[in-house]
């Protein structure tokens, strides 16, 4: 008697889930952290109207590129850009999603948030342990006005393998011909100077536990935590603060067009009011997909999030892509998809 | 005919008989093979742990062969890896661990045992039982947010002053001066940083204190009364009763104990990863930061790919490696033990 009810209620269950299964389709994603909380939020959002559903696995950007390539989901999201051979060996395309960027923080007493101003050549040369305290000339030449204290220099990096040290490092190597050589730039690199924090929470609790440190993490962390940033001069030898204009400002000038399957890392973007470390995450995908009505369904959602997504990506201090470039990957989809 | 009837009723006891024992030997084995393969499980698993760790971590042993054992180097974007400062660290945070969680369990232990008073004991064990449940990323944020910056205003300080050949307070001690390579294991180019070797060993050894002092506690109860009492009628004091009564009968599951709790440390991940300070830096110093086998996976593994993830593999295989050696240390020890003691 048990047995045959909960056979019907077997039976029940599996024929409700297969007529939700017909109506909506769930598709699969994974990878990057970095892009984690804008995609949640576009995706609930999303399924709202339309009642497809996005699941996305934050697992890392290396984790994320290792299972489209084996196919066992939809899309995969990587901080860095897979290059074109590898995108071809694969039968890959890949696409930017959204913006944000990487700011520097400091813990110095005195100094509020967007006072001390570096260049790029002095933060790298901060990274490399080169300028050892605080007070010394190279910082106050670019300070001028600002009192800054004779402490020590502690840097402070991240210690996971990440997005945010990718494009920081990749950063550090187009400012500075000695971090090209001897770092050169990845999610993970040998530091040459200081301790590392696990996530942007483990960095900023450093900055904060020490005096006289400086860090980087991603500007929504740092805002929200009310930790002091720096302003830093741009390839146009502007000053700028971090923001959204400021990021969107980077995302428009960077060089896409020349650049094949969007492989380009917009650090150090030429605009003249470019945030110089502005970051994006590659959306990875079949160009023949195996499963066309999952893919279908990645690339409308996708076109949401860029066409209706900025409200919700300006929300969380993520800047949506600008026009000019939507349209180019939506052209990109046309050609080079099937 | 009642003859008969009677044999007749023997044999068809017998035919019964027979078949039970067929039977009960048939279940027998069967039961007998069911308890073999869960064994083999463990071992199957233990094997395959190890075996698939080795294979995928071959790209690294080829490519850097013994070299990877020595090297200090931990270099991604040149790929270039070696095992031995996350080996170090793991191998010093453990037996910092343990040089502190051993005598402080080993107190709770006696105590929840021999002295506490009745009412008090079941309370306290039970609460020693909870702390092992506390999942290791809340002493990982504990050790981040609450104890490092203890540590980095208190603990460090005083030590470096006492030990260091750099101390903070600028009088370099007595002790430094006149024990050569003392002030090494105390040195620290962060004086006012909390993170590091140190602080992991001691988040750790709070971490596995629920773990040996548990055992202990159960074992120290399993003592015959009468060997205790025979002891107290001849006059000993309560800590001659448990060095010379107790802690020999006990000493196996003690020391199975400790390495339970030392086998934690060795592989505790996430706690570590925040309180370690992530550097490859080579040092002897435990006030400087270093890094661990299990934080430098769970750091890297995400975003690792190619050698990378291979070196991380490698890695992997080690920690197999050295609480394997640990463990055979343990054995080799209470062999030499059983044998002092003529067993």
């Amino acid at each position: 008697m048990f047995t045959r009810k909960l056979r019907i209620a077997a039976l029940v269950a599996v024929s409700l889930f297969g007529m939700g299964a017909a109506q909506a389709t769930d598709i699969t994603g994974a990878g990057s952290s970095f892009v984690y909380p804008v995609l949640s939020k576009w995706s609930a959002k999303y399924s709202e109207s339309t009642g497809n559903k996005i699941n996305y696995q934050s697992v890392g950007s290396g984790a994320g590129i290792a299972q489209i390539k084996e196919g066992t989901i939809d899309f995969g999201a990587s901080d860095a850009p897979m290059s074109s051979e590898d995108l071809t060996k694969f039968g890959l395309g890949q696409f930017p999603s959204v913006v944000g960027g990487i700011v520097p923080v400091v813990n110095l007493q005195g100094v509020k948030a967007g006072e001390l101003k570096l260049t790029g050549p002095l933060l790298a040369d901060i990274f490399l342990g080169k300028i050892a305290r605080w007070n010394d000339p190279a910082i106050a030449a670019a300070n001028p006005g600002l009192k800054l204290p004779d402490v020590k220099v502690t840097v402070v990096h991240r210690s996971d393998g990440s997005g945010t040290s990718f494009n920081f490092t990749n950063y550090l190597a187009k400012v500075s011909p000695e971090w090209a050589s001897k770092v050169k730039f990845g999610t993970a690199v040998e530091w040459p100077a200081g301790v590392g924090g696990k996530g942007n929470e483990g960095v900023s609790q450093y900055v904060r536990q020490i005096p006289g440190s400086i860090g980087y993490v991603e500007y929504a962390y740092a805002k929200k935590n009310s930790i002091a940033f720096a302003q830093m001069q741009n390839a146009a030898g502007q000053w700028v603060q971090p923001s959204a204009e400021s990021f969107g400002a980077a995302a428009d000038t960077a060089d896409w067009s020349s650049a094949k399957d969007f492989n380009v890392i917009m650090t150090n973007a030429p605009g003249a009011k470019a945030w110089p470390i502005t970051a994006t995450t590659w959306i990875i995908m079949y160009k023949k997909s195996k499963n066309p009505s999952h893919t279908k369904v990645a690339f409308d959602f996708f076109k949401y999030a860029f066409d209706k997504g900025q409200a919700d990506a300006a929300s969380l201090d993520y800047v949506a892509l600008p026009t000019s470039l939507t349209q180019k990957i939506q052209a990109y989809w046309g050609s080079d998809f099937k | 005919m009642h003859a008969t009837a009677s044999n007749a009723a023997t044999g068809a006891d017998r035919a019964d008989e027979s078949a039970r024992t067929a039977k009960d030997s048939r279940n027998d084995l069967l039961f007998g093979w069911a308890l073999k393969a869960c064994a083999l499980l463990v071992l199957l698993a233990l094997v395959g742990a190890a075996a698939s760790t080795l294979w995928l971590g071959m790209d690294a042993f080829h490519t850097f062969g013994w070299g990877f054992l020595t090297s200090a180097a931990w270099d991604p974007s040149n790929d270039q890896y070696g095992a031995l400062v996350p080996v170090m660290g793991t191998i010093g945070t453990a037996l910092i661990a343990l040089v502190v969680a051993v005598p402080i369990s080993f107190g709770i232990a006696l105590f929840l045992t021999e002295i506490a008073p009745q009412w008090l004991r079941g309370p306290v064990a039970s609460a020693i039982e909870l702390l092992a449940g506390i999942p290791s990323i809340i002493y990982g944020m504990w050790g981040l947010f609450i104890f490092a910056p203890f540590v980095a205003a208190h603990i460090k300080p005083w030590l470096m002053n006492q030990f260091s050949a750099d101390p903070p307070d600028g009088k370099v001690s007595w002790l430094v001066q006149h024990v050569p390579g003392l002030a090494r294991f105390f040195s620290s180019e962060y004086p006012f940083f909390g993170a590091g070797v140190l602080t992991a060993g001691l988040v750790l050894a709070v971490m596995i204190i629920p773990f040996i002092s548990s055992v202990m506690r159960e074992v120290f109860q399993t003592v015959p009364t009468r060997l205790k009492e025979s002891a107290y009628a001849l006059g000993s004091s309560t800590w001659e009763v448990v060095w010379d009564i107790v802690v020999p009968y006990t000493r196996t599951a003690v020391i199975g104990g400790v390495f339970l709790g030392l086998g934690r440390a060795l592989g505790e991940t996430m706690a570590v990863a925040f309180v370690l300070g992530n550097t490859f830096k080579f040092s002897w110093s435990m006030l400087e930061t270093g890094s661990s086998i299990a934080s430098t996976i769970a750091n890297q593994f995400g975003e690792a790919q190619g050698l990378q993830r291979s070196a991380l593999m490698a890695l992997a295989f080690l920690l197999f490696v050295v609480t394997f050696i640990v463990l055979l240390i343990a054995r080799l020890m209470l062999r030499r033990l059983a044998t002092k003691e003529g067993r």
